[in-house]
C-alpha cells in the first residue's frame, strides 16, 4: 500500500516538526534553569505553567486556523466564544445556591461533562447568531461584528442585571438563585474537574502514587505541582485531539470547499457549492472549540471574571497563528507553542529566573529614578532592575515588534506556505498513484468511474 | 456495488423533461442606477449546439451571463432551464441543476493544486458533510469516493492534455493553462449546458485552436455551449447560432450568414450612430 505509506510519512513529518519545536522549548527552559541553579520546585512549576499555556494557545490557534487559515473567516472575537463557553459551563455545573460554600449565586448543579457540552453548544450557537447576518456581507464586516460581539459578551457578564437572577430548576416550579456574578466575578465552586476525571478513570491510586513520588524530591506540599503538571498533560492530549479533528476536517471534501471559499467564494458557488452552509458549519465548529478552550483554561482556576476576556487575548491568539503560519494545522500548534513559550511565558520566566537566582534588591518605583543613575554616573543597575520589573508591560511591546517583523519578513509564518492537501486521499502524481490505475488507463479506454460519468453523455 | 451507488450519487437527479432548448431567456432586464445594462433580452439555446453571444464592449454580454447564472438577479424577465424557472435562484442552485459557467478572467484557486481544483468540482460528494469526513467509519466511504473521483479527474486532465500540471499550484499556471483548467473543472460538475465567458481572451492562437477542438469534441458528445465572445470571426466560424447584443438589447439572432448580412450588426461593430 504505497498510498497508506506515503500518508503515514507525511503525518510523521508533521508530528516530527511539532515534537522538535516542543523539545527545543522544554530543553531551553530546563537547561537555562539548571545552568542558573533554579530550584527544582521552581523548575517544575514553570514547566507546568509553560505546558498549560502551550496547551491553550495551541488549541486556540488551531480553532482560529479553521476560521481564518482554512475558510478565510476573519474572526477577531475569539475571547467572546471562550467567555460564553466557561460562563455557560459554570451556570450549568455550579452547585445549587444554598448548598454551602461562599458563592453568592448557584448554578443548575448538573454534572461537569454536561456543563462542558452546554458551554460548547452555547459558543457554537453564538457563532451561528453572529455568522448568520455577517456572512452575507463582505469578509471584513465579520471582523467588526465578531469584535463587537466579544465586547458585548464581556459587558453582559459584567452587568449587574445578570449578576444574579432566579430560574426554575425543577418541574414542580422551585426557583433557584443563579447568575454570572457581575464585575466581582463568579466563583467556580464545583468539584475539581481534574480530580473528578481521574476518579472516573479509576486512576486515583496512580495519581496518589505520583504525588508521593514527587513528594520525595519536593517534600513540601507536592500536591499542587503534580496537579498542574497532570493538567498540562491533559491539555496536551486535547491539543492532539484538536489536531486530529481539524486535520481530518481539512483533508476532506469538506475542507476542500472551505479552502475554495478562502481562495474565491464566487468560484465555489459557480461550481454548485452552497458556500453559506459550509461557512456556517466551519464557523460554528471553530466557535465550539474556542468555547471548550475557554472552559479548559478557567475551570480549574477557582473563579472567573469578565475582564479576563479583553480583546487583547484575541490578538494573542492571532499572533500565535501568524507565527506558525495560517492555513497549516502543524504551524498552528507550533505557533501556539512558540508564542506561549517565548512571548507569553518567556519574559516572565526570565524575570523569575533572574530574581530567584540573583536576588537583586528592589527596583526603582518609576522611570526617573531608574534612568538618573545611568546618566549621572553610568550605573545601569537601577535601569536594568526597572526594566526587569516592567517585563509585563514590555511583553506587549515585544509582541508588537515581533508581529511587525513577521508581517514584513515572513508573512506566511514560520512553517511557510499552506501546503496541507485538501483531500481524503493523497493527491499525488499518476505514476506514484500505483500501477493499478495506470494499467486500467492503458488497457481499456474508460475506467469504471469514467464509464459511470461519461456513459450517459456519449449517447 | 458501491461503484454503482457512487455513480448514481455523483450523477445527481434525473431530468424532469427533455426539450430541444434547455436554456431560455425571456424579456430579461437589469438596471444599475440609471444605466440599463440589459434591456428585455430574449433568446434560446438549442441542445447540443454552440451558441455564440457577441457584441461590442459594454453590450451587456457579461451582465447577461451573470443574470443567467444567478450572480445577479434580473429586474424583469425570466430564465428557464430544462423547463424550470430558475430566475433569482442562488448560483450554487443553478450550477447544481447542470448550468455551469466559467469566468472571463480565469479564476483558478491559486493556492490549491490543479488536482485540488479539479477534485472540488464534482457534485454529490459525500465528504462535503462534515460528520462523514470526520467520523471514523463514515470516512471510509468518503475515501472510496475520493479514489473514484480522482480517476475521473485524471481522465479529464488527460482529455485537456494538462495532466503534467496536476501537482502544480494553480497560481503558477500560465493564462492559457488556467483557461484549460477552468473548463476542465467546470466539466467535472457534470453540466448539461456550459456558459463560457470569453474563453479565448488572452489565449495564444495555438491554444485557441486546442480549446476550440475540445469544445467541438464535447459538443459532439452532447454538451451544449453558450459562448460570450468578442471576436466576431471566431464566433461566425464555429457557432451554428449567433445572438448579437448591442446596448443591452438583442440586435438580431440567427445563423452566422444571416447575422453577417445584417446591416445593424455591421453598424454596431463599425461604430455607427449610437
Amino acid at each position: 500500500m504505497s498510498t497508506a505509506d506515503s500518508a503515514r510519512q507525511l503525518w510523521e513529518a508533521d508530528a516530527t516538526k511539532i515534537l522538535v519545536v516542543l523539545a527545543a522549548i522544554y530543553a531551553t527552559y530546563l537547561l537555562s534553569g539548571l545552568v542558573l541553579g533554579y530550584s527544582l520546585r521552581g523548575q517544575l512549576n514553570s514547566i507546568a505553567s509553560l505546558t498549560f499555556y502551550i496547551g491553550v494557545f495551541a488549541t486556540l490557534a488551531l480553532a482560529l486556523n479553521l476560521h481564518w487559515g482554512y475558510t478565510g473567516l476573519f474572526n477577531i472575537g475569539v475571547v467572546g466564544f471562550m467567555a460564553v463557553g466557561i460562563y455557560v459551563m459554570a451556570f450549568v455545573s455550579k452547585p445549587l445556591y444554598g448548598s454551602g460554600g461562599a458563592a453568592q449565586v448557584g448554578g443548575l448543579g448538573l454534572p461537569i461533562p454536561v456543563g462542558i457540552l452546554a458551554g460548547m453548544v452555547a459558543a457554537a450557537l453564538l457563532g451561528f447568531v453572529v455568522a448568520l447576518p455577517a456572512l452575507r456581507l463582505r469578509a471584513d464586516y465579520l471582523a467588526i461584528v465578531t469584535i463587537a460581539m466579544s465586547e458585548i459578551v464581556r459587558f453582559t457578564f459584567l452587568s449587574s442585571t445578570f449578576q444574579q437572577f432566579q430560574v426554575p430548576h425543577t418541574l414542580a416550579g422551585d426557583w433557584t438563585r443563579v447568575g454570572f456574578g457581575g464585575g466581582s466575578g463568579l466563583i467556580l465552586d464545583f468539584p475539581d474537574p481534574l480530580l473528578a476525571l481521574i476518579d472516573v478513570l479509576g486512576l486515583s491510586t496512580v495519581y496518589d502514587g505520583l504525588v508521593g513520588l514527587v513528594g520525595t524530591v519536593v517534600p513540601n506540599n507536592p500536591d499542587p505541582i503534580v496537579h498542574s503538571l497532570v493538567y498540562g498533560l491533559v491539555l496536551l492530549g486535547v491539543v492532539a485531539g484538536y489536531f486530529w479533528l481539524l486535520k481530518r476536517t481539512g483533508e476532506s471534501p469538506f475542507g476542500r470547499v472551505l479552502k475554495a471559499i478562502r481562495e474565491d467564494e464566487d468560484v465555489a458557488r459557480a461550481l454548485g457549492k452552497n458556500t453559506g452552509r459550509f461557512k456556517i458549519t466551519s464557523f460554528m465548529l471553530g466557535c465550539a472549540l474556542m468555547g471548550l478552550v475557554g472552559i479548559l483554561w478557567l475551570m480549574g482556576q477557582g473563579a472567573v471574571t469578565p475582564n479576563f476576556f479583553r480583546p487583547r487575548l484575541t490578538f494573542f491568539v492571532w499572533i500565535a497563528l501568524i507565527i506558525g503560519g495560517a492555513g497549516s494545522n502543524t504551524g498552528s500548534v507550533a505557533g501556539g507553542a512558540i508564542f506561549a513559550a517565548v512571548l507569553y511565558q518567556g519574559p516572565l520566566y526570565f524575570q523569575n529566573l533572574v530574581t530567584s537566582v540573583f536576588q537583586p534588591g528592589d527596583a526603582p518605583g518609576s522611570f526617573g529614578p531608574a534612568v538618573a543613575p545611568l546618566i549621572a554616573n553610568f550605573d545601569p543597575v537601577p535601569f536594568l532592575l526597572y526594566t526587569l520589573d516592567s517585563v509585563r508591560q514590555l511583553q506587549l511591546v515585544v509582541m508588537g515588534v515581533v508581529l511587525i517583523w513577521l508581517m514584513h519578513n515572513r508573512p506566511e509564518g514560520m512553517l511557510g506556505h499552506r501546503k496541507e492537501t485538501a483531500a481524503a486521499i493523497p493527491l499525488v502524481g499518476r505514476s506514484e498513484q500505483g500501477e493499478r490505475t495506470d494499467a486500467d488507463a492503458v488497457g481499456t479506454d474508460p475506467t469504471p468511474a469514467g464509464d459511470a460519468s461519461g456513459g450517459e453523455r456519449d449517447e | 456495488m458501491s461503484d454503482a451507488d457512487a455513480g448514481a450519487d455523483a450523477q445527481g437527479r434525473s431530468r424532469p423533461e427533455v426539450t430541444d432548448t434547455p436554456l431560455r431567456v425571456e424579456g430579461m432586464s437589469k438596471h444599475f442606477g440609471g444605466i440599463t445594462a440589459v434591456d428585455g433580452a430574449t433568446f434560446e439555446v438549442e441542445r447540443g449546439t454552440l451558441t455564440g453571444l457577441i457584441g461590442p464592449n459594454g453590450a451587456g454580454k457579461s451582465t447577461t451571463f451573470n443574470l443567467i447564472t444567478g450572480m445577479l438577479t434580473p429586474d424583469a424577465g425570466t430564465v428557464s432551464f430544462e423547463g424550470e424557472d430558475i430566475t433569482g435562484l442562488e448560483p450554487y442552485e443553478i450550477a447544481d441543476r447542470g448550468l455551469v459557467r466559467t469566468f472571463q478572467i480565469a479564476r483558478e484557486l491559486q493556492e490549491m493544486t490543479v488536482l485540488e481544483n479539479m477534485m472540488l468540482a464534482p457534485k454529490g460528494q459525500r465528504g462535503e458533510r462534515l460528520w462523514r469526513s470526520v467520523l471514523p467509519v463514515a470516512r471510509r466511504d468518503v475515501v472510496d469516493q475520493e479514489t473514484e473521483l480522482l480517476d475521473r479527474v485524471w481522465e479529464i486532465l488527460e482529455f485537456f492534455e494538462i495532466e503534467h500540471l496536476a501537482e502544480e499550484y494553480a497560481g503558477n499556471l500560465s493564462g492559457g493553462q488556467r483557461k484549460l483548467l477552468e473548463m476542465a473543472r467546470a466539466l467535472l460538475t457534470d453540466p448539461d449546458v456550459l456558459l463560457l465567458d470569453e474563453p479565448f481572451a488572452g489565449v495564444n492562437p495555438t491554444l485557441e485552436r486546442r480549446l476550440l477542438d475540445h469544445i467541438h469534441e464535447l459538443r459532439d458528445r452532447g454538451y451544449t455551449f453558450l459562448l460570450v465572445e468578442h471576436d466576431m470571426d471566431l464566433i461566425m466560424e464555429n457557432c451554428r447560432h449567433v445572438v448579437v447584443m448591442h446596448q443591452g438589447r438583442i440586435l438580431t439572432e440567427g445563423t452566422p450568414e444571416k447575422v453577417k448580412a445584417d446591416e445593424e450588426v455591421i453598424e454596431a461593430y463599425l461604430g455607427g450612430d449610437v
